[in-house]
């Protein structure tokens, strides 16, 4: 089946099998390797991204379901100039050193993104509900939601900057 | 001299490509024609192998070849040993490794039977599906403490036993403190089994250059090194012509330095036959079954006071379960039996166990590695004997520490690195004073327990404390190398796993050569890059490579300041390394980049004399002589709710030394995250077997890694004695956070419990268990919550 | 963990959902979120050979009321209803229960059809919909009918819709004056699925007196189970908390039997639900009270 998906503003397509996960079209078809995948059972969050602005696991969609659809990996966070242009949230989480393997960062800035839209001055207790469904096993939390508390205190809760 | 870089919590170099999503992991990388393996693995925990029969799977479309153990012809081989045991007298050992496809034999769930080679994982999956596999099962060894049961099963019969070691270490007379003793509290400890849980599952992706024949493998290894020096050994290749890869890492924690790895030792062989790259990426599911594990003990313990709450003597008697093979030896058990003694002067000390196999996954360290069990046993002993004895927690506690001027201070039993176990340096009541201050404890016990018991709320506070050895040899090395660009590189063997490497490691460069971070680039993990080594493990990336990343700047340093001397002849002493320059003070016109220096360096434009070595460049090597030791106190508060038994955590402090600290915020990250490993093992962790050996909750849905609402905010304190054992004064962090908090959480659940409760002995516990164990207080006529704090 | 191949259907109405399941009867799913049946077929615990995708039927994708019910199509995601603002006017228990059910990514895929099919007796909606006396429009070859939510829930995992059928919406009457209600449950993690819950809706008559409750308690039994012994207890009376305590004994110790699994006990579950039983009778009828049975 052939997919088109517009993933951080390029149109993408592929001839794929209905049952290729979306998270292994994104990092294995796309190339896009900074979706992670923890456990393709749809508890770690590792693999979340936005789906039309909305957050998913994208281990728990196939990828001819996100046909038409517009993707927002990580990689579409930063502005244009990648490293040195990082989102604020992205920002953030250096500041605060709210990661340590790196491997439940995408997840999480995809999970917190769309919630500070929603809800940009959140209490400490709602950051930690908001990413209850992402696991890290290295930072015990603590510094991840400092980070986010850092970035509602900043009062600047800016959305994605390429898209989403 | 610009500020020290040392003990600045300054920002990770790492961290905007992991942020952006660029940092390579394995599963990242992509190889043009790469093929995929995926494994058949037992559905039994105990079998003999009738036959297997592969032929449906060869012919499915997309699939490459199939193997079984049969299929290896001679590469079949068990694994190493991979610690041998240690000089113990009267110690027994009975080795039993894997072989990397099951022969003759299943032993546990999740045992590979055949390795499928298809186009895609997914093809490979429906392959595997079409293997038809004859096995008849055999009973499952289970239930520890009946492994050695004259009819259990015998899970390796060539040893005619299910015992793996037994070993007993003791100094002075136990009996005779016991008999003298004014009080003698006894108990029976359980600690069950759990998984690392690193977010990134294991993986591997081998690639073999038939031009250049050269093999190059990318692996989720913390020992790259010793993996590269093994595969060549087994695929009788030229190390050289081995490049072992160890990239950006998703959390190891112990289980990812094992070696080897059933697909380590296969799909690197199986790249190189078929002559094209295969990729293994583990899924979560299996992880529960094929990476190693950790914990399974019960102790019968005792400790021997005098009236005062003066330890008089310890004995510990007691069984680890190494699950189906012991290819890590006695390192779990060693660790536990020797950090049970803890920061406290204990004059006897008889301690003797048994090493079981069972038909369940094999145990290797895993953060922690043990040392949370002996810190289990002896902290509740403590809390027990306080409490029989009216003495207060903390001050029991304060009475038995080694005293501060005692360092070093020799335990007289032997510690894992085959060595005495010797505190190098330590002092405790400042660290204990500090957090019975942050947790509030004086205004918790003088009157806010009550206070919130009256309301109807039961709180429980618990206080403890802990020793590490860390950072034990035998040795790390680094290359630091100035490049014309002015980039300086840095180059050592060890894998990182997040905690932060390449920016200590820059930090400790950087502050020697006056260097800013950002212009440090620092390579772990790549055989490519660095040849010696030994691997993450222990706690010890900082306290070992670090020096020898320290020693080496220090190597090019001093060819620095005898260059520049020469060039412009003034005294080395009248020179300074600043910004990336080197200068003579107070004399901006003679001030040179490092990197022109190092272009001068260089013999072809002559400023090397014979007799020097070219270029602004160093190696060196450092192996402590044996472990630096971290220690710390734990304390939290609790609130149980009576009625359903849940429990949160509303408060936990930590006061640590883990000597001196190169980059406080990465230290600080990495106890949270060991708190947080630790909250699992204590409330939410289990891996439950059934009498056949199955694993019941083998996935994230039903083994409970906690999550931010469970994980309390942490707040941290250091102190500093620093380790005499190493330049830097350094100890390792990485374990610390979770080796405490399972008898912190014990200690503050029986406090809320009150007076009347049973004795809270085990790790895991789970509301439904603490129900359980309040329902025989409540039977009992005692009332969970009593004011009068049971362990106080 | 990589699903096995099957035949990929988009249905973009009814008619075609239909016309999808009777072609391929022998071996065909609706896939819906698919937050439950994507993990099932990853660890390949399910195989289905055709599924039919039914997120492009739009027509089942609203919330409106008609004729004095909450209607919701079985389409619509769990986010949506969360945020729905006649779900919080009309079907409060509903609006406090939705949070409960794992996080918002997921509940940005699931639907409200797909968790009332899959019929998991730990889910929250199925409770829900028993406490509150919905009604399910079913469709199949044989046409259309609605089932009461107590005959919707058969058996574990297992409801009234038929291979063949699918589920159309779900009607939920309006909360009437003098009407309270509670959702509790306990998780072991935020998120989690519960080891005991109860969805609880109650109203009292003019008098003050219990006119009449429906209890229904998840996670101990093969789907939700209505405690009709615990709302016997309190029909007809004044509510006090001897009264609560004696419906909550009720409800533990008459109207279930509950399994065991390695997060609760049968034992523990009992108490459990004697527990919450006992805290949401009290808030519902707090609320009952204040939101004015007897103005
Ligand atoms: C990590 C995780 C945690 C979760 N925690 C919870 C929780 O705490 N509580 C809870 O309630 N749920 C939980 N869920 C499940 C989630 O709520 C699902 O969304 C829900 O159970 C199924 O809805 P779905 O739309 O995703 O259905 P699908 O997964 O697409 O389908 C489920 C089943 O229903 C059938 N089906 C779907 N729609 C229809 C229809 N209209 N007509 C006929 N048949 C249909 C499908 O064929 C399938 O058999 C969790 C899921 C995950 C991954
Ligand atoms: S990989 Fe999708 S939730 Fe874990
Ligand atoms: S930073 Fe390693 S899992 Fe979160």
């Amino acid at each position: 089946m052939i997919v088109s998906v517009n993933i951080n503003g390029v149109d993408r397509s592929a001839d794929v099998e209905p049952r290729l996960l979306l998270s292994d079209f994104i990092r294995h078809h796309v190339e896009l390797t900074g979706t992670h995948v923890g456990c393709e059972h749809g508890v770690c969050g590792a693999c979340t991204v936005l789906v039309d602005g909305r957050a998913v696991r994208s281990c728990l969609m196939f990828a001819v379901q996100a046909d038409s659809c517009e993707v927002t990996t990580v990689e579409g966070l930063a502005g244009e100039g990648g490293e040195a242009d990082l989102h604020p949230l992205q920002e953030a989480f250096r500041e605060k050193h709210g990661l340590q393997c790196g491997f439940c960062t995408p997840g999480m800035l995809m999970t917190l993104v769309p919630f500070l839209e929603e809800n940009p001055s959140p209490t400490e207790r709602e950051v930690r509900e908001a990413i209850s469904g992402n696991l890290c096993r290295c930072t015990g939390y603590e510094n991840i939601v400092r980070a986010v508390m850092h970035r509602v205190e900043q009062g600047l809760t800016g959305e994605a900057r390429a898209h989403g | 001299m610009a500020d020290s870089l040392i003990g600045q919590g300054i920002r990770r170099v790492e961290d905007p490509v992991l942020l952006t999503g660029r940092g390579l992991f394995v599963d990242d990388v992509h190889r043009p024609g790469m093929l995929h393996a995926h494994f058949l693995r037992s559905d039994f925990a105990h079998g003999i192998i009738g036959s297997i029969d592969a032929s449906a799977a060869r012919a499915h479309p997309g699939v490459v070849a199939v193997y079984t153990a049969d299929d290896l012809g001679d590469y079949w081989a068990k694994g190493p040993l991979l610690v041998p045991p240690p000089p113990i007298e009267g110690l027994v050992f009975n080795e039993a490794t894997a072989g990397p496809l099951a022969r003759g034999k299943v032993r546990h769930v999740g045992e590979p039977l055949a390795m499928v080679i298809a186009e895609s994982r997914y093809v490979a999956e429906d392959a595997a599906a079409h293997i038809v596999v004859d096995v008849e099962p055999l009973p499952a060894v289970v239930d520890i403490e009946r492994s050695l049961d004259p009819e259990a099963p015998l899970i390796h019969e060539e040893l005619g036993t299910n015992l793996a070691a037994r070993v007993g270490q003791s100094k002075g007379d136990y009996a005779a403190a016991a008999g003298g003793a004014h009080l003698v509290v006894k108990r029976r400890f359980t600690y069950d089994r759990g998984v690392s849980g690193a977010m990134e599952n294991r993986g591997i992706v081998a690639d073999w250059d038939p031009v250049s024949e050269k093999l190059t493998v990318w692996d989720t290894t913390q020992a790259p090194i010793p993996i590269r020096n093994g595969l060549a050994r087994l695929l009788g290749l030229m190390e050289s012509q081995v490049r072992v890869v160890a990239p950006f890492i998703g959390g190891g924690f112990g289980p990812k330095i094992m070696m080897f790895y059933p697909e380590e030792v296969l799909v690197p062989w199986i790249a190189m036959k078929l002559g094209r790259p295969v990729k293994w990426i583990e899924d979560r599911q299996e992880s529960f079954f094929s990476t190693t594990q950790e914990r399974g003990q019960v102790h019968e313990a005792e400790l021997a006071v005098d009236a005062e709450g003066r330890i008089l003597g310890v004995r510990d008697v007691f069984i680890h379960d190494t699950g189906a093979y012991d290819p890590y030896g006695l390192t779990v058990p060693i660790n536990a039996q020797c950090t049970l003694l803890g920061p406290y002067e204990v004059p006897s000390y008889e301690s003797e166990f048994t090493v079981v196999f069972t038909n369940k996954t094999t145990v290797t360290p895993v953060r922690g590695a043990g040392r949370q069990h002996g810190v289990f046993v002896m902290e509740r002993l403590l809390d027990f004997a306080a409490a029989e004895l009216g003495i207060d927690r903390v001050e029991i506690r304060r009475r038995n520490y080694v005293p501060a001027g005692s360092f070093p201070f020799n335990h007289k039993v032997l510690f894992q690195d085959f060595a005495d176990l010797v505190y190098d340096s330590g002092d405790y009541l400042p660290a204990l004073d500090r957090a019975v201050e942050m947790i509030g404890y004086e205004d918790f016990v003088k009157g806010g327990q009550a206070a919130a018991r009256a309301e109807g709320r039961h709180l429980g506070m618990g206080v403890v404390s802990y020793v590490e050895g860390t950072g034990i040899g035998p040795y790390e090395g680094a290359r630091v190398t100035v490049e014309p660009s002015g980039i300086v590189r840095v180059a050592t063997g060890v894998g990182t796993q997040g905690q932060g490497h390449f920016t200590t490691f820059a930090q400790l460069v950087g502050d020697v050569l006056g260097v800013g971070v950002d212009r440090i680039r620092v390579t772990t993990g790549d055989t490519g890059e660095f040849n010696w080594g030994t691997g993450t493990f222990a706690s010890r990336g900082i306290v070992v490579a670090g020096n020898a990343c320290w020693e080496a700047a220090r190597m090019v340093r001093a060819k620095v300041l005898a260059l520049a001397s020469k060039r412009w002849g003034v005294a080395e002493s009248e020179l300074e390394l600043v910004d990336g320059s080197v200068r003579v003070a107070g004399d901006p016109g003679r001030s040179m980049e490092l990197g022109r220096l190092a272009v001068e360096a260089n013999p072809l434009r002559g400023a090397v004399t014979p007799g020097m070595e070219p270029g602004l460049e160093a190696t060196a090597y450092f192996g402590p002589a044996s472990g630096a030791t971290a220690s710390g106190v734990h304390a939290m508060i609790v609130e149980v709710d009576p009625d359903t038994a849940m429990v949160e955590i509303l408060k936990y402090v930590v006061v640590h030394d883990c000597g001196e600290v190169v980059n406080p915020v990465i230290v600080e990250g990495q106890i949270h995250g060991g708190v947080a490993h630790g909250i699992g093992n204590a409330f939410y962790e289990q891996l439950v077997y059934d009498d056949d050996g199955q694993l019941l909750n083998a996935s994230f849905m039903d083994y409970l890694i906690p999550t931010a609402t469970d994980v309390p905010s942490i707040e941290t304190a250091h102190v500093v004695t620093p380790s005499p054992l190493n330049p830097l004064g350094v100890k390792g962090v990485g374990e610390a956070g979770s080796i405490p908090t399972g008898a912190a959480f014990a200690q503050a659940v029986q406090d809320a419990l009150g007076s009347g409760a049973p004795d809270v002995c085990e790790i895991p516990l789970s509301p439904n268990r603490l129900w359980e164990i309040m329902e025989v207080a409540a039977r009992s006529g005692a009332r969970p919550g009593h004011a009068e704090g049971g362990a106080s | 963990m990589k699903p096995a191949p099957f035949e990929y259907v988009v249905a973009r109405s009814v008619e075609e959902t239909l016309a999808g399941l009777a072609e391929h009867a022998d071996d065909v799913k609706v896939l819906a979120g698919g937050q439950s049946l994507i993990p099932a077929m990853n660890f390949r615990l399910a195989q289905p050979a055709v599924l039919v995708d039914v997120n492009g039927v739009d027509e089942l994708d609203f919330v409106r009321v008609e004729g004095g019910e909450l209607r919701i199509g079985a389409v619509t995601r769990q986010r949506t209803v969360e945020r729905s603002e006649e779900v919080r006017r009309l079907a409060p228990l509903l609006h406090e229960a939705i949070p409960s059910i794992a996080h918002p990514q997921i509940r940005n895929r699931g639907t409200v059809g797909g968790s009332l099919v899959h019929a998991d007796p730990s889910a929250e909606l199925p409770s829900v919909m028993v406490a509150l006396g919905a009604r399910m429009r079913i469709r199949g070859p044989a046409g259309e009918r609605w089932v009461a939510a107590d005959d919707f829930f058969v058996g574990l995992l297992e409801t009234a819709v038929g291979s063949d059928e699918l589920l159309l919406e779900v009607a939920v009457p309006e909360a009437a004056a003098g009407a309270g209600h509670a959702f509790l449950e306990l998780q072991r993690r935020h998120g989690d699925y519960a080891m005991a819950g109860v969805a609880a809706a109650v109203a009292l008559d003019g008098s003050g007196r219990c006119a009449g409750a429906r209890i229904a308690l998840l996670s101990v039994g093969d789907g939700p189970v209505l405690a009709a012994g615990a709302a016997g207890v309190l029909t007809g009376e004044t509510p006090s908390a001897e009264l609560f305590a004696a419906a909550a004994r009720a409800a533990a110790h008459d109207d279930i039997d509950p399994p065991g699994d390695i997060q609760a006990s049968a034992p523990y579950r009992r108490h459990l639900v004697e527990v919450l039983v006992r805290r949401a009778l009290t808030l519902a009828f707090q609320r009952a009270d204040a939101s004015g049975a007897r103005a």
